[in-house]
């Protein structure tokens, strides 16, 4: 036999979760926030990987952080990103996915 | 033993009752990324139930904890972790190939041959990634934001790497063995490949892996083939396993030499000296750890009302010695009762129960000690990568 209050915190969960899990089925349903170089942080980071990596990671990395991050993907992983790229994605992913900045879903 | 009888004797009384994942409720969630927990949804890749996605692709699923009220964690409740993407590997096509510099003669097997000329062993066995419970790190450390659910237990059954190592033949210059699998990089990433020390590829539990509890290996978990080392984290685990390679020095690619790794010393020997700097070492023991699992943390629990905590021990393979119980904030401990011992990489059931006398907020720690004389962290050993976390868990409920 379940608890009670294990009842309650399941169901509640459950419907918590149905609704967020509607609202999503794939990649295609991951937003970024608005700002200049978006499109480049999609083009460059989606060549490999799904865009909540950057979601979930954030928002506690800094803009030394989110460097060493991007170079890794650059120089270990082999993303193709011109220097002027790094800048951009950077500076992209500190304005809005940085330590401090607001969590956006 | 009878696989089936040790499969279906072991699954715990809860099995078939009434109850639905969540998320929202678990301990994990208010300590992890804001955006962890924002994007971390419940969805349900093809043929798994819905698991927390970390991220769609590659794909990073997480089981939720409720899952594991069952001994051996459901097949389609299992975790999934890839790299760069699920390679789709065809049983006819399948073949193994055994080669390099430390064995006297190459081998190549299909699944027909290797399964005939070996015999078939199973072990039940927690497999564990390596950044589990990474997201719970404070300060946060990038990567994967794994909560409490990037791990399952299971009884996987195959043949042993040790026989088929053995038949190809061992040369006494044989340092480390290579593992492959079909899983292709993404662009020009290195190609994720593993090693194992000879003393851990020979020992008699280490498997070639076809199935796990009693069905074949989902895609999702790396059919057909896939290493089983017991004890050692999931990284070793390679999927839709395609060469081995026995090396006569170590192995240096970058999942080896730069990744998965941990500072020299910080938790121990590693066991595997050839890949050991002077800076730093492979993580490979899974280290002493226990999980609270029911009720679940967040719960709100009847006052005067007795209630049965269930949780699970595990550790690297010395086994669970005991596990304490405190509800005084660690001042006072008692011995939870421990569940059948169903091998010694299984994790191990263990129940204790309370009856909450207090209106108000209840906290339960649970820490287990292993019988190699460890146990678990009071605080967390903070590293780069975010491996190792295994502090003592302070689940939170309420009573009314």
């Amino acid at each position: 036999m379940l608890h009670k209050g294990v009842v309650r915190s399941v169901i509640l969960s459950a419907m918590l979760a149905a609704s967020i899990a509607t609202a999503a089925a794939d990649e295609t349903s991951l937003h970024l926030t608005e700002g200049p170089g978006l499109t480049q942080v999609q083009a460059s980071c989606s060549m490999c990987h799904s865009l909540d990596y950057i979601l979930m990671n954030s928002p506690f990395q800094d803009k030394a952080a989110w460097e060493k991050t991007v170079n890794k993907m650059v120089k270990v992983m082999g993303a193709p990103l011109t220097a002027d790229d790094i800048t951009v994605v950077v500076a992209y992913l500190d304005a809005h996915y940085g330590k401090g900045a607001p969590a956006a879903p | 033993m009878d696989r089936r009888k040790f499969i279906l004797g072991s699954t715990s009384a809860l099995t078939g009752s009434l109850w639905l994942p969540g998320i929202v409720g678990s301990a994990a969630a208010q300590d992890l990324p804001a955006g962890a927990v924002a994007s971390g949804i419940l969805d349900a890749l093809p043929g798994k139930r819905p698991l927390i996605k970390r991220s769609f692709r590659p794909p990073n699923y997480e089981t939720p904890v409720s899952y594991f009220r069952e001994a051996f964690t459901p097949n389609d409740a299992f975790y999934v972790r890839w790299h760069t993407g699920v390679p789709d590997v065809a049983l006819a096509d399948w073949r193994l190939r055994i080669a390099g510099p430390g064995v006297k003669s190459e081998r190549e097997f299909t699944y027909d041959s290797l399964r005939r000329k070996f015999k078939t062993v199973e072990v039940a066995a927690v497999n564990q990634c390596s950044g589990n419970r990474r997201g719970l790190f404070n300060p946060h450390v990038a990567g994967v934001q794994w909560g409490f659910g990037a791990m399952g237990n299971a009884v996987w059954s195959g043949v042993r790497l040790k026989d088929v190592l053995e038949d190809a033949g061992l040369n006494a210059s044989a340092l480390e063995v290579v593992g492959d699998g079909a899983e292709a990089p993404a662009l020009s990433s290195p190609d994720f490949v593993k090693s194992l020390p000879m003393w851990k590829a020979l020992d008699p539990d280490t498997l070639i892996a076809f199935e796990m509890n009693g069905e074949p290996l989902p895609g999702w978990n790396g059919a057909p083939a896939r290493l089983v080392a017991p004890g050692w984290t999931a990284t070793y685990w390679i999927k839709a396993l395609a060469e081995l390679s026995v090396t006569d020095k170590p192995f240096d690619g970058f999942w080896m030499k730069t990744a998965y790794r941990v500072p020299k010393g910080m938790f121990g020997a590693s066991g595997f000296e050839s890949q050991d700097t002077e800076q730093n070492s492979p993580i490979t023991a899974i280290k002493v750890n226990s999980l609270v699992v029911d009720p679940a943390p967040g719960a709100v629990l009847e006052r005067g009302k007795r209630v049965e905590v269930l949780g699970i021990a595990w550790d690297g393979g010395s086994g669970i010695r005991n596990v304490e119980v405190s509800l005084d904030g660690g001042r006072t401990w008692r011995d939870a009762k421990l569940q059948r011992d169903l091998g010694r990489y299984s994790w191990r059931q263990w129940r204790h129960a309370i009856k909450p006398e207090q209106a108000g907020a209840m906290t339960v720690m649970a820490r287990a000690h292993a019988r190699d004389g460890s146990t678990q962290s009071e605080t967390l050993v903070h590293n780069p990568a975010g491996y190792h976390h295994n502090v003592v868990q302070k689940a939170d409920y309420h009573v009314a």
